[in-house]
């Protein structure tokens, strides 16, 4: 018997060179496994993220082989390092050119709350002005904790409806934040 | 009617022809951008491929490090250091620890400014590793970079031993190190002193004689001596254009003047020198840490700090049941300690440059004014009067080389 | 070259304009004015003895108890000899104006711009006064002791949470 471990299948009903399961799950599972990264990356979190990239913990094994500082062909946002509030806009306005679907990992502490930069002149954390999925806490968090993070926001990529981006709690989400949307 | 092609000998000279589209298109190289390596913007006036004018706005990760320290005791500033030049985090810890040291005047044992040359060598091999290698990837070569980051991997492995963190390390106290380097540590030292000269030839094999590496670096944004003094440059970028300036030789610290090495210094100041100079230096670095090696070797072993029990935390069992420790221990870290009230300007060599840390000391719990002379932003405001003139891609190559960390620039 | 030949030439050229000579861990430290200090910083970069053509680094400091509030500090330093000097100049807090370095250096163009963001002082003669790291619409100086670190806008910050 061979060490593989097999991914599990999600439930649906198998026959003789079929398996036929719910639309959304296998949308789910091909945007789960192909995740896009746009490195957003400012400081020393971005180093971090390098190191992630490298061979050693290599995150192109979970599907982020291509990362794109294109926003409009990426599918998640890695905001590393401290977003001051100079770069606020930015980030804003790069969070809008972002395709559906997106999502949004917070890397590192000073991207979540502030980190140990609690001034005048830093965000305190990046979920005062865009929506955020998943927070890595860390200073900087280890490489394996950033793949970690990835790790979970596969997990909530597979479980996701597929008309997430026409519900009413995004939109509300989004105005809340005060982003307008073209979509409904 | 054409206008005479005045002589391009630099590229200094704006190329004129008689292009009847005498338009000049504003680009913004905007502070998110694949190729510069942090965030700081350029707007460029840009004539076809060619830079007219360019104005640089920095700030974008401003995050207020010296009004901080005003609010900080003097341990509580090394994690702050660390964010500067966070490629090499260890050698700005090292250097405020210093800075403070001069200020108490302690004087540190000799084995334990040999582990602090070893720590700080170790982290410019490893700043110079990413400033290289991104160099290559700028010009599209990508393997080089990958080959090397392995070996900073390797670096990481070291300075966890040391100290328990990967990249801002928050290295020593104050009078030395909070713990010896153990058996690992000096076994992954000397390994990675016997590994890294393969790697670093391959390295060098894929670059330095390469065709495409030197007409893409070649005469690039070369720059004059007096220039470069001018504008108060430091560190390799200095020693590219032919000024012999290291603090480590001009002003020595930390016994750097026991040790035998040379420093590499280049001609014509252009891409490929910074380049040459960078890894030149890396070998001569990794000279100073078999010289540091041999010499911790002779000393009288298990020395790590030095005897300061009014500003060295003591160790925690001590703390649990001496006396004097635990009032050592209440009065540091209250911050109740009698200090000078006095100023000093100390200066390291990081691995941009010159690296100054200003300390004006009132007498009480955090420093009055601390100023950090970040070598980052001085290097960098030249680029933009240097860029006008030069192709875009020149620009880059230019502004890679010139190794701008964000978190030094802004501070 | 030591630094008593370094405060004697001096000294020699500018007389009682060169007050208060220290040497804090033997950095030779002097104070001038802002009429001199053009004067000043141009004789000992170009002195074929004193030869300073190195600006390390220039700032400035906050002394809100003082009469004159802001101390702008050179720091220069002599490759050939490895000798610094350290230049202070008292001005007055109300209207701190001094002239600029960046005739003598060119590198004195974004310390100055850095030194004005912090703190508010005028330098006369500067290409290109703005602020450089914080944001422009920011209106205060932050350096000044009387600005706080933290956000004083911020509403999230429970006081309870933090002993206040």
């Amino acid at each position: 018997m061979s060490n593989v471990k097999l991914g599990e299948t999600p439930p649906g009903v198998e026959g003789a060179g079929f398996f036929a399961t719910s639309l959304d799950k296998a949308v789910g599972l091909a945007r789960a496994n192909s995740l896009w990264p746009l490195p957003f990356a400012t400081s020393c979190c971005g180093i971090e993220f390098m190191a992630t990239m490298g061979s050693t913990y290599d995150l192109a094994r979970f599907g982020a082989e291509r990362p794109s500082f294109s926003p409009r062909q990426a599918d998640m946002l890695l905001v590393m390092g401290t977003i001051a509030k100079k770069m606020a806009p930015v980030l804003k306005q790069v969070y809008i050119q972002m395709a559906e679907p997106r999502w949004v990992i917070a890397v590192g502490a000073c991207a979540s709350s502030g980190g140990i930069f609690d001034t005048y002149s830093v965000l305190q954390g990046i979920d005062e002005i865009i929506p955020v999925d998943v927070y890595v806490p860390g200073c900087p968090p280890r490489p394996e904790a950033i793949l970690d993070g990835v790790l979970r926001l596969q997990d909530i990529v597979k479980s996701e409806s597929l008309n997430r981006r026409n519900t009413p709690e995004y939109q509300a989400l989004l105005e809340k934040y005060g982003i307008v949307t073209h979509n409904g | 009617m054409s206008l005479p092609i005045t002589e391009i000998t630099s590229n200094k000279n704006v190329f004129v022809d008689n292009d009847p589209q005498d338009e000049l298109i504003t680009l913004n190289l905007g502070p998110t951008h694949p190729a510069t390596h942090g965030v700081f913007q350029n707007v460029l006036q840009i004539d076809g491929e060619r830079i007219v004018s360019g104005v640089s706005t920095i700030g974008y990760i401003h995050r207020a490090f010296e009004k901080i320290a005003e609010h900080r005791p003097f341990y509580q500033i090394t994690p702050l250091t660390d964010r500067l030049n966070y490629c090499s985090s260890p050698i700005n810890n090292m250097g405020w620890h210093m800075t403070v040291e001069k200020l108490l005047r302690i004087e540190i044992p000799k084995r334990v400014q040999y582990m602090r040359v070893i720590v700080m060598e170790l982290a410019r091999i490893a700043d110079h590793i990413i400033c290289n290698g991104i160099l290559g990837v700028d010009t599209g070569a990508f393997s080089g970079f990958l080959y090397v980051m392995q070996e900073r991997e390797f670096i990481y492995e070291i300075f966890e031993e040391i100290c328990g963190a990967r990249l801002t390390t928050n290295i020593g106290r104050i009078g030395g190190f909070e713990r010896d380097f153990n058996e690992i540590a000096f076994s992954k030292i000397e390994e990675f002193i016997t590994r890294f000269p393969a790697v670093l030839t391959e390295f060098e094999e894929l670059f330095v004689r390469n065709r495409i590496f030197i007409e893409r670096t070649s005469g690039v944004a070369a720059v004059t001596p007096e220039e470069a003094l001018s504008y108060s440059w430091s560190g390799p970028i200095l020693r590219a254009t032919g000024v012999d300036y290291d603090v480590r030789v001009v002003s020595p610290y930390c016994s750097y003047e026991e040790f035998d090495f040379e420093v590499p210094v280049g001609t014509n100041g252009d891409v490929y020198d910074r380049f040459l100079v960078r890894n030149e230096e890396m070998w001569q670095s990794m000279r100073i840490i078999r010289q540091a090696l041999e010499k911790i070797s002779k000393e009288p072993s298990g020395v790590f700090h030095a005897d300061v029990p009014e500003f060295y935390l003591p160790p925690k069992e001590q703390v649990y049941t001496n006396m004097e420790a635990l009032i050592y221990h209440f009065k540091i870290v209250m911050g109740e300690w009698e200090t000078p009230q006095s100023e000093v300007y100390h200066a390291v060599e990081g691995g941009n440059g010159e690296l100054g840390f200003y300390l004006i000391h009132d007498g009480g719990r955090t420093p009055y004014r601390l100023h950090f002379r970040r070598p980052s932003f001085i290097n960098y405001q030249m680029f933009a009067p240097m860029s006008s003139g030069m192709l875009i891609s020149d620009a880059i190559i230019n502004m890679s080389s010139l190794n701008v960390i964000a978190g030094e620039l802004d501070a | 070259m030591d630094n008593q030949s370094v405060l004697n030439r001096l000294k020699d050229k500018f007389g009682d304009q060169i007050q208060n000579p220290l040497e804090p861990h033997d950095l030779l430290t002097v104070e001038t004015s802002a009429e001199s200090i053009i004067d000043v910083l141009q004789f000992v970069k170009s002195d074929d003895l004193l030869q300073f053509n190195y600006l390390t680094d220039i700032t400035a400091v906050h002394y809100p108890n003082q009469e004159k509030s802001f101390a702008v500090v050179y720091h220069v330093h002599n490759l050939y000899q490895n000798i610094r000097l350290r230049i202070k100049v008292y001005i007055d807090g109300q209207n701190p104006v001094i002239p600029t370095a960046t005739v003598i250096w060119h590198g004195a163009n974004w310390m100055e711009r850095e030194t004005y963001d912090f703190f508010g002082i005028i330098f006369e003669g500067h290409p290109d006064l703005r602020r450089i790291l914080n944001m422009d619409d920011l209106g205060v100086f932050p350096m000044r002791k009387e600005y706080p670190l933290e956000d004083p806008n911020r509403v999230d910050k429970k006081d309870f949470y933090f002993g206040r």
